[in-house]
């Protein structure tokens, strides 16, 4: 249906930050007239936190949209691997690297498992990501009632809350990883494969591509990414905590963050310097709403009404195509 | 149907079980248990088989059962207005998430979780984090009561007429030439708009149809089981779910409303049985999830390899 034929990895990052800017100045202007101040460090701090939390899951939900399919079982696998690593750690600081390998090893595997069903099984991405959810959440429903584990403090001080000046460390990582992706996704063979696959599988396929090990690696990379937000926030709380994956919506935001930051659903289009903006975007609405003191219900209405009206104005100025 | 033999399967299951369940009147209340998550299956059918997604029905069950519950406020005689108000509360719903999908082209899933967004947020505002209200016995009759003693059947629950009456309304929609359109649509919108189709006209009634069925699924949902905030919790996921079990296409184009219908009928036969067999409450979406994948990896298997 698409037919973009544009060089899509090397546009540049879309108008969302454009948005981020007018956002962050109508936010501030607001804040001031609220008698606040949007720009101090506490603030901008928290923000960088949230942003980095979301950034991680959102980098990898990237790679697995534009490859043309979609993850949905981030978010229990974030949860679980808060609950590995903290586990795994269990309050000590040695041992750390097969502490963190470990979770990140568990996330591959069930990314390996999402991308066989939808590359070998033939089974829809959405079916296939919300079946590996349900299984993981059984096993998280069944196993754990509460918080579990006890991250180690050393990670805890350095992950969870070290700053690089204003800049939370975590953050850093977020940067790291993006930078990764977008060399991967505009240097690497990997990239251009990933981006023929999620334009066109067949054209891919015929072109020699070999789509299911492309979209399968995607698949793999985008479950890494989650599990490295649940490390992060397994580092921010302390402990694992069964439900933060859910509660925390990362399945959808990661989506929303991805769609603002101007890759398109379908596959094929897109980038991962755009979902940082669409990150940073979310992150900031929060904040200010925050400053504001905002009801939560009313920021969740706000935060629908912006991700509809952000993509709602990409459509206007995105090729165009027939309604579908 | 391919969901014919997995349904039988988890039916003879159930019988060796629980002989008991095979009794009319036990029979017949199960179907009027599953009948919010049928109706809900019928509804997200129109917009699957046109080729978007609505992931905005359970928020909108949750919004309408609280709604309904505050407006309400126990009054037996409001009850009435407010199940029309419900009716045209879930069109209108259906009716915004079509415009801004095919007037400003977004796509379906970002609509519907803004919408999702939306409702659950507003709602909670508007009655400050409780349910407030009550519905009315009047309003509870549709989940709750049902034709007692007719001979053969038993027990037949209003919500089971409820359900045949749109099961039967679905079904000879989907042979009129507004369903035929509608699954050419989701086949190829390109050369249904070429054929003289007006794509987003038809998509927008597919949203409107969703969200009346999911007006109709909470008033029999807020009956049988109450007022709460998770009322529709998940809901969008069950239908969706259920829909791809009926043997209906994400990304549109095929399928039978009839098969989706049932997919929500297996997908509740599936918790019965999990009941049945003493499955703890936390391990079923385990069961669920590897069912689910199951079956669905089956039929693409074999439609692949025409």
């Amino acid at each position: 249906m698409s037919s973009s034929l544009s060089l899509p990895a090397r546009r540049p990052a879309p108008g969302v930050f454009v948005a981020l800017a007018v956002t962050l100045a109508v936010g501030w202007l607001v804040v001031a007239v609220d008698g606040g101040q949007l720009f101090n460090q506490p603030t901008m701090v928290s923000l960088l936190h949230v942003a980095a939390g979301l950034g991680l899951v959102a980098v990898g939900q990237t790679l697995v949209i534009l490859g043309g399919s979609l993850d949905l079982s981030v978010a229990y696998v974030i949860s679980l691997s808060s609950l590995v690593a903290a586990e795994a750690m269990n309050g000590r600081d040695g041992a750390l690297l097969p502490a963190v390998g470990l979770p990140l090893a568990v996330s591959a595997a069930i990314g390996l498992l999402n991308g066989v069903l939808v590359t070998k099984l033939r089974i829809n991405a959405f079916i296939a990501t919300v079946g590996v959810g349900l299984l993981l959440k059984g096993y998280l429903d069944h196993g754990y009632d509460g918080p579990a584990g006890e991250t180690s403090p050393g990670l805890v001080r350095s992950l969870g809350y070290q700053r690089v000046g204003p800049v939370p460390l975590s953050f850093v990582l977020l940067l790291a990883v993006t930078a990764g992706a977008w060399l991967a996704l505009t240097r690497t063979r990997f990239g251009h494969h990933l981006i023929a696959v999620g334009g066109d599988p067949e054209v891919a396929r015929l072109s020699g591509v070999r789509s299911d090990r492309v979209l399968l690696t995607a698949h793999v990379l985008g479950a890494l990414c989650a599990g490295l937000t649940g490390i992060y926030l397994a580092s921010r709380l302390g402990s694992g905590a069964p439900r933060v994956g859910t509660e925390g919506l990362y399945d959808l935001e990661s989506i929303a963050a991805v769609v603002l930051g101007g890759t398109a659903l379908a596959g094929g289009r897109g980038g991962v310097v755009g979902t940082v903006g669409g990150v940073l975007l979310l992150a900031s609405i929060d904040a200010i709403f925050n400053q504001l003191d905002v009801d939560a219900f009313f920021k969740q209405v706000i935060r629908g009404l912006i991700i509809i009206g952000a993509v709602a104005v990409y459509a206007r100025r995105g090729p165009r195509r027939v309604a579908s | 149907m391919p969901i014919l033999p997995i349904l039988s399967v988890l039916l003879v299951l159930i019988a060796v079980r629980q002989p008991d369940f095979m009794t009319p009147s036990s029979l017949m209340s199960f179907l009027g248990r599953s009948a919010p998550i049928v109706l809900l299956a019928a509804g997200q059918y129109f917009v699957i088989v046109s080729g978007e997604f609505d992931l905005s029905v359970g928020s909108l069950v949750t919004a309408q059962v609280v709604v309904a519950a505050r407006l309400i406020d126990s009054d037996p005689s409001r009850t009435w207005p407010v199940v029309l108000l419900m009716l045209a509360f879930g069109s209108v719903v259906g009716l915004v998430n079509g415009l801004i999908t095919t007037r400003l082209r977004v796509p379906s899933f970002i609509t519907t979780l803004g919408m999702f967004l939306i409702l659950v947020g507003a709602v909670y505002l508007w009655s400050d984090g409780a349910p407030k209200g009550g519905l009315s016995a009047e309003f509870r009759q549709f989940g709750r009561r049902a034709f007692e003693d007719t001979p053969l059947l038993g027990r037949v629950p209003y919500a089971l007429l409820v359900l045949l009456a749109a099961a039967v309304l679905a079904v000879l929609l989907m042979r009129s030439d507004f369903g035929r359109t509608l699954v050419a649509v989701g086949d190829n919108p390109r050369t249904a708009e070429l054929n003289g189709v007006r794509v987003g006209r038809a998509k927008t009634i597919a949203f409107v149809l969703s969200g009346v069925a999911a007006a109709v699924a909470a008033i029999v949902l807020g009956g049988y089981s109450g007022v709460s905030f998770q009322a529709g919790a998940g809901l969008e996921f069950g239908a969706i779910t259920a829909v791809v079990l009926g043997g209906v296409a994400l990304g549109g184009g095929r399928g039978l409303v009839a098969g989706a219908m049932l997919g929500a009928l297996t997908l509740e036969t599936l918790f019965a049985l999990m009941n049945f067999y003493g499955v703890s409450g936390a391990l079923r979406p385990t069961v669920q999830g590897a069912i689910i994948l199951a079956a669905v990896a089956v039929s693409s298997m074999r439609s692949s390899s025409r």
